[in-house]
């Protein structure tokens, strides 16, 4: 496997900076100052990071209500992605989307999604966009291990066969779907995936270069016409559904253990192809993101709220009818 | 009993589930400990088993249409969605299976299926997770549509829901779980088509449903100490409609204001204005209003969703209009 000093950079960096910005932002959510239902991302880092890497802003993912890790590994900008968590008039979806709806177009990041299961057909359009114009782009869906039951997963694992689509099915099996534990051993997904006639296998989504790697190849599969490829990342949800939920259901020895060996930051540092790395490259880092999220939650705080006609904006591009 | 909504539905699933081993329960997180969410479900896997209390996959058009297909072949399933938004996984299930079996089949079939799902706005959850919906679902020939305004009625209804042997989409208002309210004791049913008047008037009609019905009472009361005579009517079931008690309060004040959370277009609000305007003409003494929400999905923002569910203001200032008519 092959990874640029720039990349590795790259990586640590997004990495980091979904960490930073979670822990920042739950903080804030704790003290009441966000809005809505947001669902932390962390120990899963390393999934989404390795997944967009190779991609530019031409290729395009459909993300999930545990979107803000998709949204920072596609490159959408910290301080617009807060100012749409927050609601604010200038935020990604202009305040109307919110977590679960933060999209932005400009980075083919094709929306968090509320409906579990709603976004694979999407993605699967999308690499039908790619396809027809033949322009070597991809599209890839992140797809929970509770989302993969559904019958919208199904349909598009199967369109995406019969057409060649090039697309990539990410499915994060963090082994819990809210407080329900997964009953599909690891492998399964996976396996379901393969019986449609594509390549698919099970990566460690904590490992971020065997997630790379294995990404690097459907990423270059769907590039060369090879049609789609499914990857079931085993990972752990960190902490519980969505912020609030103290996981009383969990096994706290067991949790404990799990997020130990699950983080992937700790992993990644420690490996001999990050060695690259220098401390002091990743002390710069380090103090790049924490500024970065200072300003943008400074910038969102101050900012305006949508004012109030703003509920009436972008129902339709054109409209001739009454929308009060 | 005082008890809160929340609670009532907890209570006659266990009252319904104790008295009849037909009536199981399946949904996503239901047999979790909390009992899902909100909790509705709580306590029901430990006195009834996993065989009643099923947690299904992330499935809805599996988890609505197994219920119906459970329902039409001699079970009583009481089916979770968790959000009426989901209607848009399993419409098919509902729309072409379920609510046609009866009509199709030539009255061969039955399918008491009862499917429980939350709607309405304001916990900022944005355009996927606080719609309304119930117009859609009372539009379909061959469901019936519950809409409970309280504890008691939530009670009530339920029961008089689970024991129907047509299917039933039971609507439960996420911004009402926790309202409290005096709850019969034991065995309650309530008939579907029964308005309920919440408020007895004279001078104007106020016409609610499940959240605008709390909305409609609390603008009476407003209204009250100005010295005007609401009556506030509480459909509770939407279809069937109770069209008797709208008509026959028209009679008396002549004046009708309409109160619903949907979007305007073919809404109840229309619903009931159609009625008033097609039955009741010769009684009415202004135009009817409709207060609805707008024709716009539910914004994120808290500070536009705040905006986006009709207030008490906007009944009062409707309610105004109609009056100086
Ligand atoms: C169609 C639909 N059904 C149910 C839900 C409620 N819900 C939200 S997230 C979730 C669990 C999803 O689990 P999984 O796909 O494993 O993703 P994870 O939360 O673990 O990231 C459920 C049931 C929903 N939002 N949409
Ligand atoms: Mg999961």
């Amino acid at each position: 496997m092959d990874i640029s000093p720039e990349k590795l950079a790259d990586a640590y960096r997004l990495m980091k900076t979904i960490r930073e910005f979670e822990e920042r932002m739950r903080s804030e959510y704790q003290q009441g100052k966000l809005p809505g239902f947001i669902h932390i991302y962390r120990n899963q880092e390393a999934i989404a990071v390795a997944a967009c890497l190779d991609m530019t802003n031409e290729d395009y993912i459909a993300s999930t209500h545990r979107g803000h890790g998709h949204c920072i590994a596609k490159g959408c900008e910290i301080e617009a992605m807060l100012l749409e968590l927050a609601c604010k008039e200038d935020g990604l979806c202009n305040g109307k989307g919110g977590s679960m709806h933060i999209a932005d177009m400009s980075k083919g990041m094709l929306g968090a999604n509320a409906i579990v299961g709603g976004g694979p057909p999407i993605a699967a359009g999308a690499a039908l966009t790619a396809k027809t114009l033949g322009n070597g782009a991809v599209s890839m869906a992140f797809i929970g291990d509770g989302a993969s039951d559904q019958g919208t997963v199904a349909e598009s694992l199967n369109l995406a066969v019969v057409l060649q689509l090039p697309m990539i099915f990410m499915y994060e099996n963090n082994r819990y779907a809210e407080f329900t534990k997964s009953p599909k051993p690891d492998g399964r997904i996976a396996e379901r995936a393969g019986a449609f006639g594509m390549p698919a296998e099970v990566v460690d989504g904590s490992d971020f270069f065997a997630m790379y790697d294995a990404c690097q190849r459907a990423i270059m599969r769907g590039r060369e016409g090879g049609g789609p490829t499914a990857i079931e990342a085993v990972c752990n949800r960190y902490y519980g559904h969505f912020e609030g939920d103290a996981q009383a259901y969990r096994n706290q020895a067991e949790l404990d253990a799990e997020r130990a060996v699950s983080d992937p930051l700790p992993r990644f540092l420690a490996d001999p192809r990050a060695a690259a790395l220098t401390e002091e490259k990743i002390a710069e880092i380090n103090a790049a993101i924490l500024e970065e999220i200072d300003r943008g939650f400074e910038v969102t705080y101050a900012a305006a709220d949508p004012t109030p006609d703003k509920l009436y904006t972008d129902v339709y591009i054109h409209y001739e009818g009454r929308l009060q | 009993m005082k008890m809160s909504i929340r609670e009532a539905i907890n209570q006659t699933l266990h009252q319904e589930m104790e008295r009849d081993e037909r009536v199981i329960v399946l949904g996503e997180d239901v047999a979790s400990d909390q009992g899902g969410v909100y909790g509705i479900t709580d306590g029901l896997p430990a006195k009834f088993g996993l065989h009643r209390v099923i947690d299904t996959p992330i499935t809805e058009s599996a988890i609505v249409g197994a219920a119906g297909g459970a329902a039409l072949t001699g079970l009583r399933p009481v089916a979770e969605l968790m959000f009426v938004d989901f209607l848009g996984v399993c419409l098919d299930q509902i729309l072409n299976q379920i609510a046609k079996f009866r009509y199709m089949f030539g009255g061969q079939a039955r399918t008491p299926v009862v499917i429980r799902t939350m709607i309405g706005a304001g916990t900022g959850t944005g355009p996927q997770h606080s719609q309304i919906l119930y117009p859609l679902l009372a539009a379909i020939p061959g469901i019936k549509v519950v809409t409970p305004a309280n504890a008691a009625d939530a009670k009530g209804l339920l029961t008089t829901a689970i024991r129907d042997d047509d299917p039933v989409i039971f609507c439960e208002h996420k911004a009402l779980y926790m309202d409290e309210c005096e709850v019969p004791e034991g065995e309650y049913l309530l008939p579907f088509g029964q308005a309920r008047t919440a408020v007895e008037g004279s001078d104007i009609t106020i016409v609610g449903m499940s959240r605008t019905a709390v909305i409609a009472e609390e603008a009476a009361t407003q209204l009250a100490q100005k010295g005007i005579s609401a009556e506030v009517i509480d459909l509770r079931t939407l279809s069937p409609l109770d069209e008797g008690s709208v008509l026959e309060s028209l009679t008396k004040t002549g004046r009708l204001v309409v109160v619903d959370e949907s979007n305007p277009f073919c809404s109840m609000a229309s619903e009931i204005a159609g009625l008033a305007v097609e039955r009741g003409f010769d009684t009415l003494d202004a135009p009817v209003k409709r207060v609805t929400s707008p024709h716009t999905p539910v914004p994120a923002t808290p500070c536009l969703e705040a905006n986006y569910v009709p207030s008490v203001e906007r009944v009062m200032a409707a309610i105004e209009e109609t009056l100086s008519y």
